[in-house]
């Protein structure tokens, strides 16, 4: 028997245990005054149903508070949820935050709530992966998450 | 150890909480290299306080957590903290709310709060959690705290990471006192009474100090109930209650394990009676009693020589862990290579074979490496030899 072939197994077998292990860790956060918190619950819920780890962060939290969270949970996947309209100002303070850690790269970040269409481009340009608006399937975002989770 | 690896060790020594963060993920991952770069912690290890806190959903175990470390942190120590919640059952996945809790420290970079998930195989979590206490004491952390939910022997195996564990007990129901006697009385250093704000505080104090009374008798034999009891008495009263002659407990521990110095005393073997302390977490009440009692639990340790029997038991325990975990892996590949559990045990269902034969025949090659490395150990033996003289 050469022992080459068992290494080889043996590799195999390591990779597969570690798929298997690896799961999506996602903080789903609140920032600022919002207090709408109804979309955060059933996507924190959805995510979790789906396999995902999910931290939720609880309501009023600020963009310093999500970031410090962010980076000590290494999250694949960061949520934020804002329904008040102070996306512009609380948006770009978390990307930087993320940047002064050096967790921006490899961090998905995605935006749910009400955000207007002419706000989008905007966010994107901050580096946001996609925005969810009110309606979206929750299937398609799970889809997304699952597809542009970062490699690590 | 690779040089992404190395780097991130350096990184984390140096203090960049990404990279710590970014280690436990590792950890919690079993990615390809965790091994070397825990090993390699090691050496940086063994200055941190490790404090394991247990107890019912809902006990108010988080919500002290936060108080602890907001009291450490005010003191100028730096405190990590692991809080480990159950995972779905069904889907693997989780909803990690203990963070939620943990606001006055939050925005604080000095505590480091770390989620885990209770997926997988629970014995590899005690694994995980005990590595990610290191990756925190390297890091340089004074005090690591441990939060579990203490509801199984699983749970039971992770606090008994910590140095010091501290159980909690909502006020109220004998009936909580009663499932606290099935294994997780026997890993209580200190009874946190917490939510003493609410009705019946009192007595479950009282309950638990009757409940430890027994213990001791028990503990004692025949020998001498009646001292026993005297003994119990004298270590437990004083602490029982917030505060009142708190003092002169802690004197009285730290004189008798200082005055047996070079005697060491074998005729009383130095013993720790679990102490009792009301707490609200809520706003703080009782959490500077709670923690002189955690320090005096450690000092007790140190002093009394108690310490390193512990941390000798935890790392043997440790080492048996990793060997089985290995053992277990190196078996699966053999399972896989024989063809499979399936189709094996749908052999043995249909008559073709039998447990034991498989099992025999799984585990052959490895017997036959073993032998083989029995074979030229006596020749490393020697080599090692001839290197020292
Ligand atoms: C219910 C509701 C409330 C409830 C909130 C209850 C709660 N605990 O959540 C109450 C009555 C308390 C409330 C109060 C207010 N509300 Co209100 N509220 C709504 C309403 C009608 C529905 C929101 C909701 O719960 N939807 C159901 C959930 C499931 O959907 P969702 O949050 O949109 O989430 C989905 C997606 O957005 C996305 N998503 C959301 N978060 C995330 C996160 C991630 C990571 C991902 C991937 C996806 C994702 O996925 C979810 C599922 O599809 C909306 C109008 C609307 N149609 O959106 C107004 C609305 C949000 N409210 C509004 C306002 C103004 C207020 C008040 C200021 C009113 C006032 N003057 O007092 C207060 C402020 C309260 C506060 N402290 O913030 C405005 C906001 C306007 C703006 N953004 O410019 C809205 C848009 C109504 C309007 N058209 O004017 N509100
Ligand atoms: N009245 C009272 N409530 C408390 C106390 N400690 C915690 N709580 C509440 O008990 C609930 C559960 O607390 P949590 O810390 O999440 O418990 P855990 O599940 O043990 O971590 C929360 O609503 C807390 O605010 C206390 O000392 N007194
Ligand atoms: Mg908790």
């Amino acid at each position: 028997m050469s022992s080459d072939q068992d290494e080889d197994s043996q590799s195999q077998h390591h990779t597969q245990t570690a798929e298997r292990d690896r799961s999506i860790r996602c903080l789903v956060s609140k920032v600022g005054l919002d207090g709408h918190d109804r979309g955060a619950h059933v996507i924190s819920r959805a995510f979790r149903d789906a396999g995902f780890e999910v931290i939720y962060s609880g309501l009023h939290k600020a963009p310093d508070e999500i970031v410090q969270a962010a980076v000590q949970e290494d999250v694949d996947v960061l949520g934020i949820s804002i329904l008040s309209g102070a996306h512009d100002t609380l948006v770009p303070k978390i990307m930087d935050g993320l940047e002064e850690y050096g967790a921006r790269e490899d961090t998905l970040v995605l935006v749910g709530g009400v955000i207007p269409d002419e706000d989008r481009p905007e966010l994107e340009d901050e580096g946001v992966a996609a925005i969810f608006g009110p309606g979206t399937s929750i299937e398609e975002t799970i889809e997304f998450v699952r597809e542009n989770a970062p490699e690590r | 150890m690779n040089a992404d690896d190395r780097e991130l060790l350096d990184a984390l020594l140096a203090g960049e909480h990404r990279a710590l963060a970014r280690t436990i993920s590792k950890i919690e991952n079993r990615a390809p290299g965790y091994r070397e770069l825990v090993s390699a912690l090691y050496a940086h290890t063994g200055n941190a306080d490790v404090i394991g806190i247990t107890g019912s959903p809902g006990a108010g175990k988080s919500t002290l957590v936060d108080k602890l470390a907001e009291t450490y942190r005010e003191r100028g120590e730096t405190v990590g903290i692991i809080a480990i919640d159950p995972s779905s059952p069904f889907t693997g996945g989780a909803v990690l709310g203990d963070r939620i809790r943990m606001a006055s420290t939050i925005g604080d970079m000095d505590v480091f709060v770390r989620s885990m998930s209770a997926r997988g195989t629970l014995g590899g979590l005690s694994t995980a959690t005990a590595d990610a206490v290191k990756a925190m004491d390297a890091f340089g952390k004074d005090k690591i705290i441990i939060e579990t939910v203490g509801a199984g022997q699983n749970e039971v195996d992770i606090v008994r990471t910590a140095d010091t564990v501290a159980v909690l007990v909502p006020p109220g129901s004998g009936d909580s006192i009663q499932t606290l006697k099935a294994g997780i009385l026997e890993i209580a250093d200190v009874f946190a009474v917490n939510k003493a704000d609410r009705d019946g505080a009192d007595r479950t104090v009282q309950e638990l100090r009757e409940m430890l009374h027994i213990g001791e008798g028990v503990g004692f034999g025949g020998s001498g109930h009646h001292g026993a009891d005297a003994m119990a008495d004298d270590r437990t009263e004083p602490t029982a209650g917030t505060g009142a002659g708190n003092e002169d407990r802690g004197g009285n521990t730290d004189a008798e394990a200082g005055a047996d110095g070079d005697g060491n005393d074998t005729d009383s073997p130095a013993e720790w009676t679990p102490s009792i302390v009301e707490t609200v977490a809520t706003d703080g009440t009782g959490v500077d009693t709670f923690i002189d009692e955690l320090a005096a639990h450690k000092s007790f340790l140190v002093d009394s020589g108690t310490h390193a029997e512990k941390v000798r038991e935890r790392y043997a325990e440790e080492i048996r862990t990793l060997l089985r975990e290995d053992i277990n892996t190196l078996l699966e590949t053999e399972l896989e290579e024989a063809g499979g559990v399936e189709d094996l045990a749908e052999a043995v269902r249909t008559g073709d074979t039998d447990p034991y034969t498989i099992a025999t025949d799984v585990l052959s090659p490895v017997a036959a490496c073993l032998e083989e490395a029995a074979v030229q150990a006596p020749g490393l033996e020697s080599e090692s030899d001839a290197d020292r003289h």
